[in-house]
């Protein structure tokens, strides 16, 4: 009954999400009033439509009703409670339906925030996303659909697949979506200003808080994802380059492009139709990483497995979204004109310099993920782009953009001189150098740099900070210094990683071997129970000189439902430095085969990016961005036209 | 910049995009014509002979070289696996199948002991008409095997045709296996 319900309540999503989208579109060319009330009402109720199945689907997975094929395939009465709702978006079906969720939800959002726009280009707003909702829910509703029953049912399901069963893992695909996701509000705002062909300094005002919470959330979602890979999967690596990873980093390259750009038309007038093209393209690269990954083509460890013929209804979609949108910028843009002008020397040049290069990293990791299929179509020739390849070439076009972030921030708008912005920055520049001949001393060049680059970016950050006196900085600089300190946190966690040590060794219990400075001692391997698994649990002691300081615990997982094995990795930080040992394997000679890392620095990698969504939120409270100036709303009900 | 440049520059990511959407839209309909597999690794070995090799074999049964693989009477497999990993176990139904079907299959097993081996065969039934040891793990390298399972197919003249890494299942050996059996029977 309740999967019914469900089932039902999509379709009616359906058809609101199509309402919304031809009523918001045509409505204002028509002048018709009730079009103009209507949309923000029907985005609401496509929000609760899309809320409803959502709710019964995540209701059949707690009650374990395995009619629904889709709870049965990936769902068991013995997977504790968390992870069976957590479980209904571990799959595909149920994770495109959080997705089609989390944009009602975008909807929603600009209906009851939006009532400080002109009635005009709200309606026109949540057309277009009422548009983009309504065909991706029939995607859901015709060819994915999660409520699919099964007759007889089984007496009880597969289970969730083990890996998944991990808190870290639960929560980052919500959090990652509503990133990707939010990047449509602006993608909307994006195709409303090329509807009625202008595009003005209040436009840039009103997109950019959207822009800035969806990276909030997508710079949070990559850093949980990565965090994520870096302690389950027990190789102790953080980023793969894997074609999943890219395709969430293509659209944080290009959204945080655009955040930089929308300042300049906010401020001055300028980039429109560059900020434009960005809002298009952050959002298209959004849905083809969401969409093309699950499409088969391509080649990822992040398996969900999706027929081809799924994949030419998603092609589809997006060739439509995509080169709709796309068409209607070839038209339309070239009439924008720039009104603000400005020297080569500036805020502006700046701000371009980072877009320039930020846009460069974006298509070099565009080309080298889909370079693969692409050549095998083209030339019949098989091949893989690695790591190597990725950090050969993104890591030469980072360093221009850390020196420029130090500069860009100091530099006023208009017309700058480069000599007193670079003779404030004496003490990054010194902090640098310092960092770099410390480090070099020791020969590790490329760590040595890194360091040097991380700490120039946070010390020329908080030269910046000081410089503006904290009384009377706005909220929003604060929350881009912040913004720009946590990047420069992750590039010292990056470059420390380099550094990082490890070790496989089979050891025998009491037996110990040195890495890193320390001794490790294997103490004891016995048995420990879990809820649907038993593991085997290595206890490894740590000490240093002689005197023991720490024990850790790394365990081997059997899920007998699945029959897998997962390696439960056990990891001890300081904040500076992380002490990483997973328990590998049981050789038939006895003994537990181990891999030991020392990694330092590593934990700045996640913090820099939990910065960088601070910094983001810090800037969004700032008045001057909150969402549909409050202060000219106050005076009129909701929704009248203004 | 002349007004017609400028809309020139504008259809740029248009054109851009569609060309990649043609070109997705040409491998997904290759990908449903089965003609086309992303996740093919590539090998060494197609077109080729297995390079030179001679293993023991193992549990009462013959081993092979290189050469017992020159011309077989028909097309056949040589299957890597192990006892200790757990796709192998998950494929050993299908396995045992295409035994019964009369399809000739050799197996390796890789970096594994004598009678962990035995008592695989025992729960899971014997494919192999020979078996082979590979404890050292020499000959993998050589063949440039990726991981256990994975699927060899030889076909009259000696020649590897086709490699699949990875368990075999329903999908893969009527898309895979069943037309190089066609072909070269």
């Amino acid at each position: 009954m309740i999967p019914e319900l469900g089932h039902f309540a999509l379709a009616c999503a359906v058809a609101l999400a199509f309402a919304q989208g031809v009523v918001g579109i045509f409505g204002p060319s028509l002048r018709d009033a009730r079009a103009l009330y209507a949309t923000p009402l029907l985005a609401l109720s496509h929000f609760a439509a899309i809320g409803l199945a959502f709710l019964a689907l995540v209701w059949s997975g707690v009650v374990s009703d395995f009619t629904v094929e889709n709870i049965a395939d990936f769902s068991s009465s013995a997977v504790p409670l968390l992870y069976r709702i957590t479980g209904v978006w571990g799959n595909h079906d149920g994770s495109i339906l959080l997705w089609c969720l989390i944009l009602s939800l975008c909807g929603a959002a600009v209906a009851v925030a939006g009532g400080g726009l002109p009635a005009s280009l709200r309606a026109r707003v949540l057309g277009v996303l009422g548009l983009v909702s309504g065909g991706f829910l029939l995607f859901t509703l015709t060819v994915s659909n999660p409520f699919t029953r099964i007759w007889p049912p089984p007496l009880e399901g597969a289970g969730i697949n083990p890996i998944l069963q991990d808190p870290g893992l639960a929560f980052h695909p919500p959090v990652l979506y509503t990133g990707y996701v939010g990047f449509s509000v602006a993608f909307a705002f994006a195709i409303a200003a090329l509807i009625e062909g202008r595009i003005d300094a209040a436009w840039g005002r009103w997109v950019r808080p959207w822009a800035l919470i969806s990276w909030c959330f997508l710079t949070g979602g990559i850093a949980l994802g990565s965090w994520w890979s870096y302690y389950t999967l027990g190789w102790g690596g953080y980023w793969f380059w894997d074609p999943v990873e890219n395709a969430a980093l293509l659209p944080w390259l290009t959204g945080t492009a655009l955040l930089h750009c929308a300042i300049v038309v906010e401020k001055r007038e300028s980039l429109k139709a560059w900020t434009v093209l960005l809002a298009i393209a952050t959002f298209s690269l959004s849905l083809s990483g969401t969409f093309l990954v699950r499409s088969g083509i391509l080649n990822s460890v992040h398996s969900f497995a999706a027929a081809p013929d799924q994949g030419l209804f998603i092609l589809a979609l997006l060739g439509l979204t995509i080169g709709g949108s796309l068409l209607l910028f070839a038209i339309r843009a070239p009439v924008l004109a720039a009104t603000g002008i400005y020297a080569p020397i500036s805020r502006e040049s700046a701000l371009v310099l980072n877009n320039v290069f930020l846009c460069a990293i974006a298509a070099v990791v565009f080309t080298g993920t889909l370079y693969p299929p692409f050549a095998n179509l083209l030339f019949g020739i098989q091949l893989s782009v690695g790591a190597p390849f990725f950090n050969q070439t993104v890591l030469p076009l980072t360093a221009p953009i850390i020196l420029a972030m130090g500069v860009g921030p100091m530099l006023p708008w208009k017309r700058a001189d480069l000599l007193p912005a670079l003779h404030r920055l004496w003490l990054a520049g010194a902090a640098a150098l310092l960092v770099f001949a410390v480090l070099t001393a020791s020969r590790h060049v490329i760590a040595a740099l890194g360091l040097a680059g991380g700490a120039w970016v946070v010390v020329s950050a908080l030269t910046d900070l000081f410089r503006r006196r904290f009384s009377t900085l706005s909220r929003s600089a604060l929350g881009a210094a912040l913004g720009h300190i946590g990047f420069g946190v992750s590039v010292l966690g990056i470059a420390g990683m380099t550094l990082a040590v490890q070790k496989v060794v089979v050891l025998q219990p009491g037996q110990s071997t040195t890495l890193g400075g320390y001794t490790w001692t294997l103490q004891d391997i016995h048995d420990a129970p879990g809820p649907n698994y038993t593991q085997r649990v290595a206890d490894i002691v740590l000490s240093e000189d002689g005197a023991p300081f720490l024990t850790l615990h790394p365990s081997r997982r059997f899920f007998a439902a699945q029959k897998v094995i997962t390696n439960d990795a056990a990891i001890h930080t300081n904040g500076f430095q992380d002490i990483y040992a997973v328990f590998a394997d049981e050789p038939a000679t006895g003994g537990a085969e181990l891999r030991l890392n020392r990694h330092p620095m590593a934990p700045e990698i996640w913090f820099g990016g939990l910065i960088m969504a601070l910094g983001g939120f810090v800037s969004l409270s700032d008045r001057r961005l909150r969402v549909g100036a409050p202060a000219r709303r106050r005076h009129k009900p909701e929704g009248v036209v203004a | 910049m002349s007004p017609l440049r400028r809309r020139l520059l504008f259809g740029i990511p248009l054109a851009l995009a569609v060309a990649g959407g043609e070109a997705f839209y040409v491998i997904l309909r290759r990908m449903q014509a089965n003609n086309y597999d992303p996740h093919a690794l590539p090998s060494p070995l197609l077109g080729k002979r297995p390079p030179a090799f001679a293993l023991p074999g193992t549990n009462g049964m013959q081993g092979f070289a290189n050469t017992d693989l020159a011309a077989p009477p028909k097309p056949m497999l040589v299957n890597w696996f192990a006892s200790w990993c757990v796709p192998c176990l998950q494929e050993a139904p299908m396995l045992a199948k295409l035994a019964a079907e009369g399809l000739t299959i050799w197996g390796i097993a890789y970096e594994d002991d004598t009678q962990a081996l035995a008592q695989f065969l025992q729960q899971n039934g014997n494919p192999y008409q020979r078996l082979a040891t590979d404890a050292a793990g020499t000959t993998a390298i050589n063949w440039g095997v990726y991981g256990v399972p994975e699927t060899y197919f030889i076909d009259k003249t000696g020649i590897v045709r086709w490699r699949y890494a990875g368990a075999l299942t329903d999908d893969v050996v009527a898309r895979y296996l069943n037309p190089l059996l066609a072909k070269y029977s």
